[in-house]
């Protein structure tokens, strides 16, 4: 074997990494097959909750004044940094569909929601505050953001765990929603 | 305030860490003594930081600080004090700073070990570990603080994960990072050597000690893992290839094949350049396998829910030290060159073989657990790669590897004398043999190929290893630690091939649904449920069931399935009903309340399952065994000695 075939014998374990870097880094940007994690409430009717609504006023929202329709929960914070990152696709979403998006701010400290909210904009028809924790309890979340999908009958019919992005709202949210509601995102 | 100080340390260890890195690498390269001489002071300091940091945390669990929202998350009011010091390890954050404070471990042990070879060499090796810490501190400071506090604090914690409350976790996570991340000091020894332009065969004598125990604990750590899986998740598995099983596995498979060149390398000075490799591409699995685990790219049972800057960020890390050191070794490698050969009956061609088959191994299974990363880069429908693939595949390069390590430990260094011991060989042979089929046909009913070939298999390794070893006894010869060590190993190995081979094909389960009083055949056995009653456990309450065992009439043992109601998380845990008898498992599972008094039950016999266990720890204690060689202590004493280095040095070959 030639000196140089020799030399290059060597470069193959690094070419060999490079090849499963792209494939690591194409993987790391596609990430939201996480989505596909099953849970356990899919397929089951929505916890019934009532909590606090973040506008100072005292007054609450719940399962009640959803009854029959159609709705989204994103549970968040303002300490979540996925969060931050998913909100621009919410926004776009609140503004092309008509299914309205409640906002669960989970162990979150009220000013610092509002302030979040005012920075970045308000994606949300309402936002509910769960200070405790109890409503992410009953509904199985682990880390935000998660989102969940409600159908009139109150049953849970997706959740995505991790980020929204514009792909999954088209393939699992929009596709699940009547046309009138799922409207048309960018 | 301890949180901030916990904050504040990890601060400091990764300023210290960058300090160790920049010293122990350009140091020697610019020939600064004091540089040199003050990369082990920075080694304490960053270990005495990251050990004030897991304190601070660990003293926040124990108080109940709902403030920091590490604790917060994981813990709660009414979780025993064992698991809220364990629940340190319980997610993502905390696994990461477990991970540090191992490097740290492990790195004070290297300054502790190499504090008499060359004074150059031991700085490059703590260099390139510093260089590791830096990136993982870095990287836990930015994406993943344990630190961070809730404003306003939680009344109470949102509770440890149920899985994980169980005293396989205390354990299971330490130990195998300790492996894990053990093999970080062969990828330094490695890095240090290249970086040096050593052309010697030296270096491998110094990392043999260092490889072999990293592979005794990853050993440990994985069986380990196994056990935990097949006593907490309630369904009585062993071994799911999962992304993240594999993540540790593959590690293991490339660091067997390095304990097996490091030792041509080290008696011979042959597969100098391989042995390298071999080195970088260990811990680089390790390294991969982080990834893998915490970027979320791969939908496992243990995936922390994923953020995508983390993924981004280890990937980062994970190609910048991975790729440093395999251009390294691609500038230095070409120097190598090895010299003196040997016959193909020769020990080091059985251990040529040993490595080429472990790699495709390794390379099975890696191939595997990223098809459905290069599904999904290709557009794909993701695709998951289950126990139909791997099992064919793995058995594959595995079951060729398992026959020639029988004949393999007769062959002598050199030239091989395989047909000196070819009497010793047909009657071990024959041996296994016959116990394979006494054990088919007499202990089991019905006959599978794969267990018959199995049983030989691990029988003949058991035999084999034992030939030289009670030789040496019988004529009073001292039988060396590291000879010792590798006996053992390997009869480990032999145990668990045999173990292998019966509970595969011989498990009996069934899926059963009891009233009180009911039983079912499992096999050769009875199961009958007696009843259940509600019992409340510290933070949970349970459904416990009473399972009375019997085989012919007689009574074996009475199990107690739990099925629990972890109150905080409101998630359900099992907790299986297990009784040993003779190596095999009698287990019940409890399921659901099918109504009218009625459960559905999972009941399987299992048999041998305990030397399942049982093997590989023999393996990791003939590791340990093995460390402890006399001849390790003494090349560390040659070393003292001046000798020539650098690159050019023609080397000898014995």
């Amino acid at each position: 074997m030639s000196d140089k075939a020799r030399v290059l014998r060597f470069l193959i374990p690094l070419a060999a990494f490079v090849l499963i870097g792209i494939v690591f880094a194409v993987g790391v940007k596609h990430s939201p097959e996480v989505g596909d994690i099953p849970s356990p409430l899919v397929g089951k009717s929505a916890p019934a909750w009532n909590l606090p609504v973040l506008d100072a006023t005292g007054r609450t929202f719940g399962s009640q004044d959803l009854r029959g329709r159609w709705y989204v929960v994103n549970v968040w914070g303002s300490w979540c940094f996925a969060c931050s990152d998913e909100h621009k696709t919410l926004l776009d979403i609140a503004r092309h569909a008509s299914v309205p998006i409640i906002g669960v701010d989970w162990l979150d400290d009220d000013a610092q929601a509002a302030d979040y909210l005012t920075k970045l904009g308000n994606p949300y028809a309402t936002v509910a505050t769960d200070h405790d924790g109890h409503f992410a309890i009953d509904w199985g979340v682990y880390k935000a953001p998660e989102t969940f999908l409600v159908n009139p009958a109150g049953v849970v019919v997706f959740k995505q765990i991790g980020e929204m992005t514009p792909q999954a709202w088209q393939k699992e949210f929009a596709a699940r929603l009547p046309p009138q509601l799922a409207g048309r995102t960018s | 305030m301890l949180p901030e100080l916990g904050h504040f340390a990890l601060i400091l260890a990764m300023l210290l860490a960058f300090l160790q890195a920049l010293f122990g690498i350009a140091g020697p390269a610019l020939n600064r003594e004091r540089w040199v001489a003050a990369t082990v002071p920075a080694v304490a300091g960053q270990f005495v930081m990251v050990a004030t940091a897991v304190g601070c945390l660990i003293v926040s669990f124990v108080n109940f600080d709902f403030s920091v929202r590490y604790v917060a998350e994981n813990s709660n009011s009414a979780l025993p004090l064992f698991y809220r010091i364990a629940a340190l390890w319980g997610a993502h954050e905390g696994s990461l700073l477990l991970w540090i404070i191992i490097l740290a471990l492990w790195t004070v042990a290297v300054t502790v070990g190499t504090s008499r070879l060359p004074k150059h060499f031991s700085a490059r090796v703590l260099g390139v570990l510093g260089f590791i810490s830096f990136g993982f501190l870095l990287f836990t400071l930015l994406t993943s603080n344990p630190f961070l506090r809730l404003e306003p604090p939680p009344p109470d914690g949102v509770d440890l994960n149920p899985l994980l409350q169980d005293p396989g976790l205390t354990f299971h996570p330490p130990v195998l990072y300790t492996g894990y991340v053990g093999l970080a000091v062969a990828f330094a020894f490695a890095c240090a050597a290249m970086l040096e332009g050593r052309t010697d065969p030296v270096w491998a004598r110094w990392t043999r000690p260092w490889a072999i125990a990293a592979w005794a604990f990853l050993t440990w750590g994985i069986t380990a893992g196994s056990w935990w899986s097949y006593y907490t998740l309630g369904w009585g598995g062993y071994w799911a290839w999962d992304p993240v099983e594999n993540a540790s596995f593959m590690p293991w498979l490339v660091g067997t094949a390095l304990i097996h060149s490091l030792a041509v390398t080290d008696k011979r000075g042959l597969f100098k350049s391989w042995t390298l490799l071999l080195s970088l591409v260990g811990f680089s699995l390790s390294l991969i396998g982080t990834f893998l685990v915490r970027s979320g790219v791969t939908v496992s049972v243990h995936s922390f829910a994923a953020d995508p800057t983390r993924g981004m960020a280890i990937l980062i890390f994970l190609c910048v030290a991975i790729g440093c050191a395999l251009a390294l070794y691609a500038w230095r490698a070409p120097t190598l060159r090895s010299s003196g050969g040997f016959e193909l009956t020769a020990r080091e061609s059985f251990l040529l073989f040993n490595n080429i088959l472990l790699v495709i191994a390794a390379a099975t299974v890696f191939a595997g657990t990223i098809a459905p990363l290069i599904a999904g880069a290709l557009g794909q429908r993701p695709l998951s790669v289950g126990a139909p693939y791997f099992r064919p595949t793995f058995l594959l390069p595995i079951l060729p590897l398992l026959a020639l390590l029988s004949i393999g430990i007769h062959a002598n260094w050199k030239r091989g004398r395989v047909a000196d011991s070819r009497r010793a060989l047909l009657v071990t042979a024959a041996l296994a043999c016959a116990f394979a089929l006494a054990v088919v046909l007499g202990a089991y009913s019905g006959q599978h190929f794969l267990a018959v070939v199995g049983l030989v298999l691990g029988a003949w390794i058991i035999l084999s290893s034992a030939v030289d070893p009670i030789d040496r006894l019988r004529r009073r010869l001292t039988l060396s630690r590291g000879v010792l060590g590798m006996t053992l190993a390997h009869v480990g190995l032999g145990v668990a091939v045999i173990a292998l081979s019966v509970v595969e094909p011989y498990t009996v389960e069934r899926d059963i649904a009891l009233g009180d009083g009911q039983s079912a055949h499992v096999g050769a056995y009875d199961f009958r449920l007696v009843g259940t009653r509600d019992i409340d456990g510290p933070n949970y309450s349970a459904t416990r069931a009473e399972v009375v065992v019997s085989r012919n009439g007689r009574t074996i043992t009475t199990l107690f399935p739990e099925k629990r109601e972890y109150w905080v998380r409101q998630q359900e845990g099992t907790k299986a009903g297990i009784k040993n008898e003779y190596g095999t498992d009698l287990f019940v599972a409890l399921g659901d309340d099918l109504g009218a008094g009625r459960w559905s039950m999972r009941a399987q016999v299992r048999p041998l399952i305990t030397f399942l266990w049982l093997g590989p720890v023999l393996m990791a204690l003939g590791g340990f065994c093995a460390v402890t060689d006399r001849r390790y202590r003494l090349a560390r004493a040659a070393a003292d000695a001046p000798q020539p280095i650098g690159p050019g040095v023609k080397e000898r070959t014995a």
